[in-house]
């Protein structure tokens, strides 16, 4: 785990490049603080801030292949890689180190760009092949581990963080107007867009191959699903749990291959219960266990945290949010995840980082990705029933059922049938809308962007995020069962965009503390794609088949409880402990000026709004945390924005 | 009086869902959920003005689209509401 940076199509072995690649590489030392080394030469120049996690002593990076010509600068894990080094080595191999950065630049030689669908891993890599005079980029199957670009001054600039590229002559960071749109009704930019003007990302699954004729980007993996009438009804449910079992161990197993000691965070639910449950098992020595925990207690979790713990008999540790704490390191927070958030849920795994890292550790599991996997999120039963609904739209206890799924929701729970009706689209036409499931978050989402200011709406125009999005979506999408679209939103879109960007890789990664997700594992990712929706969501039951294939790991009070959504306190957390001067500058009427992207007037309202209630509704708590994070981002990485700057 | 009721409600509206756009404009009789001037946290910060400002109370069966989803509806159930009120008093 590291970071990388680097450029294709200038520069020399020159005392300039040295310095320029050293400068980049500097940028985002926290991702690699252990060491660092660059490589500059006629037409290219890389460079690698270093997280040693395998191979310590010998995994250097950029690492050579020198009789192939090829030089690599790699973050991430290929768990595979002893797998592989076997297999390379009995086709005749040598290797040079114990790392599994060698066992790419190998693959590579022999494979050219087919030696990606051999990984199994986590990862984004820069490969530079001197014998062809081309850079190869790749990103990870479910987008893990980052990899943004521009171009600017006839060169292509490549890093693992947006702040690397800002160091290159010429590139500047202003504000996307329409990337702002994206994030406040889809939460993420699409990418391969960001929010800065010009700077773009590989998406998950995608490559690149740069050369003297251009730039060539492909998708090398997607999800896919089967057509919604091709359902499994060979296997049993049993047979079925028991395959999964067998995968999740796998998978968890190569995860936890590492020359240095892995941990894991603990939420209290069931998809972290389950990877420290089977982590225990392949712990040399006690498994060390992380959660965080609230002093607000519709947020806190610490009594399934610690009895989980103790159920398994892990050395547990616990970080404390307190009140002001989450708007204590907000600033620091986005200037880790480098874009706008809607909700402050990153800032407590900041602050879990920060512990872990402080504890020595580099490496934790989590259960991060069996939501979308197996379909545990509130939004899969609420497509349902939505769809359920809309079959019979005159019913007046149908809607009813809206209540069983948002239990915590004032909002929802004391409103009559029709207003659950209404609230919710049920009416039968929604059924043809391919955004169908999550029509009723993107409408929510979007009136937040009420508080644009009017050059802002200006430069967006008539743009549609939603109709952008169905623009990406696969040609079969149409042919796949309800379940399973909704479950393809959640995961090409939601899950890279923001919970493994904002919420994953950066707020980890700004303690240099490395996420590993079993439950991402492609053969884990594939083989759920192929189960029958009724196994995943059973009746109103998320994630049935995972239940059924890990019950004898979890104490009852795990394994039945139910689904509480991960979350933390929103603008509340802004308000008594929580008003810091960093805050109220970001929200003052001056900075509100300088950024020009929001009518200071209304901020100013809704602020007061949110100052008078402890906790709004899900909209203005959203336009709260968005106008904030966005001041605050404008504030870090843009000098300037961009409209100020044509109309001047 | 059906008048002053709406603008009353209007003037409720654009202070606290949106946020003093005084250029916000919607009719009579379009719906507040379907151009997304409301969420279901937002009916219930309705209810509580309503039953405030007018002084009078919803019961469960009050608060429903049909009474509450446009500005006409809310001002002819406020109405009603108020008048039944005095005639039971």
């Amino acid at each position: 785990m590291c970071g990388l940076v680097g450029w294709f199509g200038g520069g020399g072995r020159d005392a300039e490049s040295v310095a320029l690649a050293t400068r980049m590489t500097r940028a985002i030392a926290h991702r690699g603080p252990d060491e660092s080394g660059v490589f500059v030469d006629a037409g290219v120049g890389l460079g690698h801030a270093r997280l040693s996690i395998v191979g310590l002593g010998d995994g250097g990076q950029p690492m050579a292949l020198p009789e192939a010509e090829l030089m690599l600068v790699f973050n991430g894990e290929i768990f595979n890689h002893v797998e592989l080094r076997r297999d390379l080595e009995a086709r005749g191999r040598r290797f040079r180190t114990g790392s599994d950065t060698e066992v790419i630049l190998h693959l590579y030689d022999e494979l050219g760009e087919a030696c990606l669908e051999r990984m199994n891993g986590d990862f984004a890599f820069a490969l530079w092949d001197g014998r062809r005079r081309r850079v190869m980029l790749a990103r990870d199957r479910m987008g893990v581990r980052p990899l943004y670009y521009t171009t600017q001054g006839g060169r292509l600039w490549f890093a693992s963080e947006v702040k690397a590229l800002l160091e290159a002559p010429g590139v500047e960071a202003a504000v996307d107007p329409i990337a702002l749109d994206q994030i406040f009704t889809l939460w993420a930019p699409i990418a391969p867009r960001t929010p800065f003007r010009d700077i773009f990302e590989l998406a998950p699954g995608e490559a690149a191959i740069a050369d003297e004729t251009g730039m060539r980007r492909w998708t090398w993996w997607s999800l896919d699903f089967p057509d919604a009438g091709d359902v499994d009804r060979e296997r049993s449910e049993a047979t079925m749990a028991a395959e999964l079992r067998a995968l999740l161990t796998e998978a968890t197993r190569i995860r936890m291959r590492a020359d240095v000691p892995v941990g894991a965070y603990l939420s209290g639910g069931l998809d972290s219960s389950i990877v420290s449950a089977l982590a225990v098992d392949m712990t040399p020595e006690k498994l060390n266990t992380f959660s965080v925990a609230f002093d607000s207690a519709e947020h806190d979790e610490s009594p399934f945290q610690q009895a989980m713990a103790e159920a398994i008999g892990t050395r547990h540790e616990t970080i404390l949010c307190r009140s002001g704490d989450i708007a204590r390191v907000f600033p620091d927070v986005i200037a880790a995840t480098e874009r706008p958030i809607l909700r402050t849920a990153p800032a407590p795994l900041f602050l879990l980082s920060g512990l872990v890292r402080e504890r020595g550790m580099k490496v934790v599991l989590t259960g991060e990705g069996a939501d979308e996997v197996f379909a545990g999120y509130d939004l899969f039963r609420e497509a349902k029933v939505r769809r359920f609904c809309a079959r019979q739209p005159g019913s007046t206890a149908r809607p009813l059922l809206f209540r069983r799924l948002y239990p915590w929701l004032p909002g929802v729970q004391q409103q009559s049938a029709d207003y659950l009706a209404a609230f919710f689209g049920t009416a039968p036409e929604s059924l043809a809308d391919p955004l169908h499931s999550h029509r009723p978050r993107l409408k929510g989402t979007a009136a937040t962007k009420m508080f644009f200011s009017a050059d802002l709406k200006a430069e967006i125009g008539g743009y549609d995020a939603a109709g952008e999005m169905i623009g990406f979506l696969p040609e079969r999408f149409g042919r796949w069962h309800p379940l399973h679209q909704a479950q393809y939103l959640e995961t090409r879109f939601l899950l890279p965009g923001y919970i493994l960007s904002s919420q994953g890789d950066r707020v980890a990664m700004a303690h240099a503390v490395e996420g590993r997700f079993p439950f991402l594992d492609h053969r884990v990712v594939e083989f759920a794609a192929k189960l029958p929706p009724g196994v995943k969501l059973k009746g109103l039951e998320e994630k049935h088949i995972l239940r059924a294939a890990t019950r004898d790991l979890l104490p009852d009070m795990i394994a039945k409880r139910p689904k509480q959504p991960y979350r933390a306190p929103d603008s509340a957390s802004f308000f008594g402990a929580g008003e810091t001067a960093a805050v109220a500058a970001a929200l003052g009427e001056s900075a509100l000026a300088t950024s020009g992207l929001f009518n200071a007037k209304a901020v100013g309202r809704l602020v007061e709004k949110c100052r008078a209630t402890s906790d709004g509704g899900f909209r203005d708590n959203a336009a709260f945390v968005g106008i904030l994070s966005t001041q605050l981002w404008a504030d870090r990485f843009t000098a300037r924005r961009a409209v100020a700057d044509r109309a001047a | 009086m059906s008048e002053t009721v709406q603008s009353i409600v209007k003037d409720f509206i654009i202070e606290n869902f949106r946020f003093g756009d005084t250029s916000f404009e919607i009719g009579g009789a379009e719906s507040l959920i379907e151009n997304d001037v409301i969420d279901s946290t937002g009916v219930l910060e309705l209810v509580a003005f309503l039953e405030e400002r007018f002084d009078i109370t919803l019961v469960d069966a009050d608060i429903v689209p049909a009474n509450l989803d446009t500005l006409d509806r809310i001002a002819a159930f406020v109405e009603r509401k108020m008048h039944g009120d005095r005639a039971a008093a």
